[in-house]
């Protein structure tokens, strides 16, 4: 028994120890989506992270070569899968843009709509997830729940809850219903409700706060030059939001704010999004208004450009006239004949800037097809932020910069 | 809206913009693949540039465009400026013998990612890169997929089909009946 009074060197009391490397391998239950991550700790810090997507690479670029330009929008669904009519209306914009045409008044509000819809449901999914993961399950199940709303709305009206595929080169595959915006308009007092139940269980919470004020911060500077956008990039503090400041379809005209942040951290991001909600409502509410405003049978009312050749005729001519079933096979055999040329359509997806860089030979079939996914930027930004924090950081920073799968690899 | 920015590369450079031009709006300027670095960097630092927005960095295929005409890859990047809200896509072109050109994740971080991408997808590389390995491929795949040349049903050594699975491709061509020769491989076509 040594004497308790010894005095003993700091360096004997230090145990001997070298840096761990830890798998946080793609198939976890905190990763959403699946993305490996091997981490280099030291005790619980992590000193070095290596983010290696690309567990969900289906190869979509490569097959928008081998098929018409209209063939590949089941692709666009599925890039951000919680939100997928905003990368319909992105792709079907890049190729309007090489078209050199616009879609008529009705069909960009249902665009808007359609949109905003998709893109309350992307960050209840996200801000949901993100609490699941802290140990609050009830606001998940909640917000849900509200998810579940938007979904039938559109069910109604594209047919599918989820890959949608509902937009079309030079419109929409359908008219809306003449009911929908009764229908929009009894969901979405709802959905807010539910937001702002979620919202008392989880901000007042010392556990919650705790876990995300301070935490995953990113600069300013690195946020820009990393690229990344949407709330990862609002909420340090830049306010660039594509619908303010290039704005596209009708977001010139309506009234609304785009929320911004100060400190990079989780927290911003989690309330940067809880905001979005609030101003995908406004938005959604003014475009109702909007569409109720239109005189049916007038140019306006259109939802699709009236050219036979870009948008399909209608079923009853393509059963009834030769011109209808020329026409007809023609769009669906040849491709939609896009004119040479090289754009970059970018819009605001579910997190922030999504850009199709669209390559035209001439023809009906795609050159190349380029999707700038605005997760791939905020992943490679993620590194940053985990590194000098510990383990357990690495799941609400991960939730919150909403990396999907799908999008981040395509 | 970027007539500024091809202005000034233009002022600064002069004939070392060998093209350029605006597609339906989009500004594009087409560089020699030994400036890249240095005129990237201008439009990253220049005071009337100012773009250190990283937007998008890839490449596009296209294997019949002769030497002459600089070749078969076509490397793009477009950055934009949040202060001054001008966007422009600076490009140049590699050909097949030698896909070497600068790395710009020294001027915008975002770009070392999406140089690593292009690496794995067309096989350009990009000389200075710290870290230059496949992102969204597993490290043992061969070729580079986004190549015109890679068919797009390959299948590779590590992930081979079932026994007897392949026998049963039907009556189809191995282009698994794509309709009106649209496969871009001279040998999946209907002869």
């Amino acid at each position: 028994m040594e004497p308790i009074d010894q005095e003993f060197e700091e360096s004997e009391l230090e145990l001997p120890s070298e840096p761990m490397t830890l798998n946080m391998g793609p198939s976890h239950p905190a990763m959403h989506g699946t993305v490996r991550m091997v981490l280099k700790l030291d005790g619980e810090s992590v000193i070095g992270c290596d983010i290696q997507p690309g567990y969900l690479h289906r190869g979509a670029e490569k097959m928008g070569e081998r098929g018409t330009w209209q063939q590949f929008f089941p692709y666009t669904d599925r890039l951000n899968y919680v939100s997928p009519l905003l990368n319909n209306v992105g792709y079907a914009m890049a190729v309007e843009k090489l078209l050199g045409v616009t879609v008529p008044r009705k069909g960009q509000l249902i665009r808007v709509l359609h949109g905003e819809l998709s893109r309350i449901g992307d960050h209840l999914t996200c801000n949901g997830a993100m609490a699941m993961e802290l140990g609050a399950f009830t606001p998940f199940l909640w917000f849900i729940k509200a998810r579940e709303w938007l979904w039938e709305l559109h069910e109604t009206q594209t047919g599918a809850r989820m890959t949608h595929s509902y937009f079309r080169i030079g419109g929409a595959a359908d008219p809306p219903t003449p009911d929908f915006t009764q229908h929009v308009r009894k969901a979405l007092p709802r959905v807010l409700d539910v937001v702002k139940e979620g919202e008392s269980l989880l901000l007042r919470n010392r556990i919650f706060l705790d876990r995300m004020q301070g935490v995953g911060m990113l600069s300013k500077a690195d946020a820009i030059s990393y690229g990344a956008s949407g709330p990862v990039l609002r909420s340090t503090g830049v306010d660039y939001d594509v619908r303010k400041d290039k704005p596209y379809l009708v977001y010139g005209e309506l009234d609304f704010d785009v929320p911004v942040g100060t400190d990079g951290d989780n927290y911003d991001r989690f309330m940067c999004r809880l905001e979005e909600i609030r101003q995908s409502a406004r938005i959604i509410e003014q475009c109702c208004d909007l569409i109720d405003k239109i005189e049916p049978g007038s140019p306006d009312d259109a939802v699709s450009i009236d050219d036979p050749r870009i948008v399909l005729p209608p079923k009853d001519r393509v059963y009834s006239t030769i011109e209808g079933t020329i026409g007809h096979f023609k769009l669906i055999m040849e491709g939609i004949q896009v004119p040479p040329g090289e754009v970059y359509q970018y819009t605001e997806g579910g997190n922030g800037e999504l850009g199709f860089f669209v390559v035209s030979r001439g023809g009906g079939t795609p050159w190349r097809i380029r999707v700038r996914s605005p997760c791939f930027c905020s992943l490679q930004a993620c590194a940053p932020m985990i590194v000098g924090r510990m383990l357990a950081d690495i799941v609400p920073t991960f939730g919150s910069i909403n990396m999907i799968g799908g999008e981040c690899d395509r | 809206m970027a007539k500024i920015l091809l202005q000034r590369l233009q002022e600064t450079f002069g004939d070392a913009i060998v093209e350029c031009g605006s597609c339906q709006g989009d500004e594009w300027a087409r560089v020699p693949r030994d400036r890249w670095h240095e005129i990237a960097k201008f439009l990253h630092d220049d005071a009337r540039c100012q773009c250190d927005y990283f937007v998008d960095l890839s490449a596009v295929d296209d294997p019949e465009r002769p030497s002459a005409d600089g070749g078969r890859f076509e490397v793009y990047l477009i950055v934009y400026s949040i202060t001054k809200k001008h966007r422009i896509r600076l490009k140049t072109r590699l050909t097949d013998e030698s896909p070497k050109v600068a790395t710009l994740s020294d001027v915008w971080k975002g770009a070392n990612w999406a140089e690593r991408e292009c690496w794995d997808m067309f096989g350009v590389e990009f000389q200075g890169h710290p870290d230059l390995r496949r992102i969204l491929m597993y490290e043992e795949f061969e070729g580079h997929p986004l190549r015109k040349d890679y068919p797009a049903n390959r299948t590779q050594p590590l992930m081979p089909y079932r026994e007897g699975t392949h026998d049963k491709l039907g009556p189809f061509f191995q282009d698994e009946g794509m309709p009106l020769n649209r496969s871009p491989r001279e040998d999946e076509r209907p002869s």
